[in-house]
């Protein structure tokens, strides 16, 4: 057999509902997800007794809230603590401090048992669509397999359930018995976003879902998110390092660095009008498919690598790197604080010497 | 001089002509590079997209001589400052690399050897070219590892590839690479890896060393965001086959081949507010042992049944539509510049 007869079935790509510019706000508003000061530090162990030598400090005081049917995206550069972050509040991962409150109940130290109910509401999408499938199970056991974990009987059967579960992302109930080899990478990411809906969650977390795709597949894979956040009213945690796919998919938007997040606010807001310098300098960095603008935009060159997070710089982690620091960056640590006004009092930066905000409205 | 030559009056720095690169393998044939011309001036970057195994690698790979696995046939014309370069000798084409061409592989860790340093892997490469002492290609080293920006180079030098980040092992590689200050640089998805400020870098760097040494550069990419920043021409290909090829400029702001369009609209604009849904096309790249008859594009393509059956039947040739804008699709020019100008252009701002 070959996989070509599987790869002719065009995915269901009918144009679907407009999108508002600007999703409006009342929709959002209330919090689903709470995550205050989290902190993980992996020890790092050394010598012949394998004592704690040290601690890569991967999330170092993180704060958030994620609003109920929102997407809310986290960027940064590799190693920032995107994916940590990630794997503590789907709690893949046991926090080594603070606090994650899941509707209201905290979730932080949840004994497994405790949190098997919660596993149904949050669920998690993973970047590789490849590895993230055992190659020898049948597509239906795969999508089925969160029922048989949770002892769950879908109403008519989990056979019914896991074919309209293909069909919800646009695969052919047909595929129930084939194997993830049969399928190309964005049919095995839609099969994995099958999986994690068969629980009918109220959280996605998705790190890195379309980054594996080709550019085609990824489009239709970010449309086809959009559309489930339509009709099943759920509520997306986005880690991606694709700024564009970031710009396109967010309601809001966090930037880390060095496992601290120092700059949040509305998309518009960090897009349009960011105001912490690295945010600036990575904005500045995103190549543009405009040949017409190629000459026009400035672009700042940051110097050097990002620190290792195991003796990150003191005060302002991001000094070492700054065109604007002084000497109060590198002897205190800048807070998360308001920086915006309303409308953009959403808007939060860490930084004592922010950038100025453009002039006019740009964009 | 032959006839053949007096066709391309204006002979680039490298010229490919009707490139076949195919693979005997137990299910079949893959037909990587079916039927590819291009060619590159010096001081001129060439960016080739197209999406995973549309055969960008296999292309370089061609030109840079290092398809040597017995299962591989190639044939058609890669000429390198006029020296042809399919048949030629590993001897040959060996002598050729680091001075007339160089390249720039997607994963540093696979070129550069882990047990040798930096520094001695850079040494090496210069003085296969430059007839100089030890030391003085290891001055020359330093200064290289200096110019692609690693701190302290005099210090670095002597560490091995993975004692360095992501974004250093790719400088240090690039600085290997332009160490004889290649006439024609290829450059495989050289960012792909990398954070996007690591990648503005990189980005800056090849543009700045292109300028100094005149080069001929090809650069590889999936990202059109990264060609249109570098590119002065762009060739779009799709299973094997350039779909369409053009100046930047007419590539981005008046393309015509219905698969540039489905590229252009997959993708999320960085610089606008997102207002719509993207575009994406549907269904998945063919398998290159199987690919469709006629128009390869055409069970994915939106206009095939406004065109008919000839897409399904007659390959579509890369044919200039005046300009030196070259695309292979049976819709007529006129009515193509027409499609992007009424319905693709306005959906896409
Ligand atoms: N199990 C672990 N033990 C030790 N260090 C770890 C572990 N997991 C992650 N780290 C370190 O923590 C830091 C943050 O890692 P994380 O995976 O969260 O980064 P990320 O932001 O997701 O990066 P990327 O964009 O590369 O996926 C890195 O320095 C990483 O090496
Ligand atoms: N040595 C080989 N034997 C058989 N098939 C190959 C070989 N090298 C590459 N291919 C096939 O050629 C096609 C093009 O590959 P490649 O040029 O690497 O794609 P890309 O455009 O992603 O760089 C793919 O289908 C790939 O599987
Ligand atoms: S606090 Fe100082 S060093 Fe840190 S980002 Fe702001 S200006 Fe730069
Ligand atoms: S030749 Fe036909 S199938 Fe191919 S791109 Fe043109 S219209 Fe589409
Ligand atoms: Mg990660
Ligand atoms: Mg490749």
């Amino acid at each position: 057999m070959t996989t070509s007869d599987i790869e002719d079935t065009p995915p269901t790509d009918t144009p679907g509902p407009v999108r508002h510019a600007s999703r409006t706000p009342d929709r959002v508003s209330e919090n689903l997800l709470v995550v205050e000061d989290l902190v993980k530090h992996f020890p790092i162990k050394g010598g012949l007794l394998q004592r704690t030598t040290g601690a890569v400090q991967a999330v170092d005081g993180v704060n958030f809230e994620v609003r109920r049917g929102e997407t809310f995206s986290i960027v940064g550069e590799s190693g920032c603590g995107k994916s940590t972050t990630a794997r503590l509040i789907t709690r893949l991962l046991e926090p080594t401090g603070g606090k994650v409150t899941f509707e209201g109940h905290d979730i932080t130290h949840l004994s497994d048992a405790k949190m098997r109910p919660m596993r149904r509401d949050i669920q998690m999408i993973f970047q590789d669509p490849f590895s993230s499938l055992n190659p020898r199970h049948t597509v239906g056991k795969i999508v089925g397999a969160p029922y048989k974990l949770q002892g769950v009987t879908p109403e008519g059967g989990r056979k019914k359930a896991v074919q309209d579960l293909l069909e919800t992302v646009g695969l052919s109930p047909e595929h129930y018995n084939r194997y993830p080899h049969e399928f190309s990478g964005g049919q095995r990411q839609r099969i994995g976003i099958a999986r994690t809906l068969a629980l009918k969650p109220k959280l996605i977390v998705a790190d890195e879902p379309v980054s594996a795709l080709d550019v085609s597949i990824q489009a239709q894979v970010v449309n086809l998110l959009e559309d489930l956040q339509e009709e099943l009213d759920l509520t997306y945690v986005m880690i991606a390092h694709d700024l564009s796919v970031v710009r396109h998919v967010s309601d809001r938007v966090a930037v880390m660095y060095l496992g601290k997040i120092v700059e949040i606010g509305d998309r518009d807001d960090l897009y349009d009008r960011p105001r912490h310098p690295y945010t600036v300098a990575m904005l500045s960095a995103v190549p543009v498919a405009d040949t017409k603008r190629r000459h026009q935009r400035e672009r700042i060159r940051l110097e050097g690598d990002v620190p290792s997070p195991i003796n990150p710089p003191p005060a302002c982690r991001f000094h070492t790197r700054c065109w604007k620091a002084q000497d109060l960056c590198r002897t205190e640590e800048p807070p998360l604080l308001q920086i915006g006004t309303a409308p953009h009092s959403e808007h939060k930066v860490a930084c004592h010497f922010p950038v100025d905000p453009p002039a006019s409205p740009v964009g | 001089m032959t006839a053949a030559f007096m066709d391309t009056p204006a002979s680039s720095y490298l010229e490919v002509e009707d490139l076949q690169v195919h693979f005997s393998t137990e299910d079949g044939v893959v037909k990587s590079v079916d039927g590819l011309s291009f060619h590159v001036d010096r001081g001129q970057t060439l960016g080739i997209v197209g999406e995973s195994g549309s055969g960008k690698s296999v292309t370089s790979m061609a030109v840079m001589g290092l398809h040597t696995a017995s299962n591989a046939s190639i044939t058609g014309s890669i000429k390198l400052d006029g020296q042809e370069l399919v048949g030629a000798s590993r001897e040959t084409i060996r002598l050729l690399r680091g001075k007339k061409m160089s390249m720039i592989f997607q994963d540093p860790l696979s070129s550069m050897h882990p047990l040798y340093t930096v520094g001695n892997q850079i040494v090496e490469a210069y003085r296969i070219h430059n007839d100089v002492s030890k030391k003085a290609a290891r001055s020359h080293a330093i200064d290289m590892l200096d110019r692609v920006g690693i701190p302290e180079p005099a210090k670095r030098i002597d560490a091995y590839p993975h004692q360095f980040s992501g974004g250093m092992r790719q400088r240090a590689m690039i600085a290997m690479s332009l160490s004889c200050d290649p006439d024609l640089l290829i450059a495989d998805e050289p960012t792909t890896a990398l954070d996007v400020t690591v990648q503005a870098q990189i980005l800056d760097l090849i543009r700045d060393l292109q300028k100094e040494f005149n080069s001929a550069v090809v650069i590889i990419t999936h990202d059109l965001g990264v060609v249109a920043e570098l590119a002065d021409d762009i060739m779009v290909m799709y299973a094997g086959r350039a779909a369409e090829y053009g100046s930047a400029e007419k590539l981005f702001n008046a393309p015509e081949h219905p698969y540039t369009w489905g590229l252009l609209g997959s993708m999320p604009r960085f610089d606008q507010a997102p207002t719509d849904r993207l575009m994406p096309i549907k269904g998945t790249p063919p398998s290159l042992i199987q690919v469709p008859s006629g128009c390869a594009f055409n069970p994915r393509c939106d206009y095939q049944p406004r065109v008919g059956p000839a897409c399904l039947d007659q390959r579509p040739d890369l044919v200039d539509n005046s300009s030196d804008h070259f695309v292979a699709c049976h819709i007529p020019p006129a009515e193509r510049q027409q499609i992007w100008a009424q319905e693709i252009s306005p959906r896409l701002s």
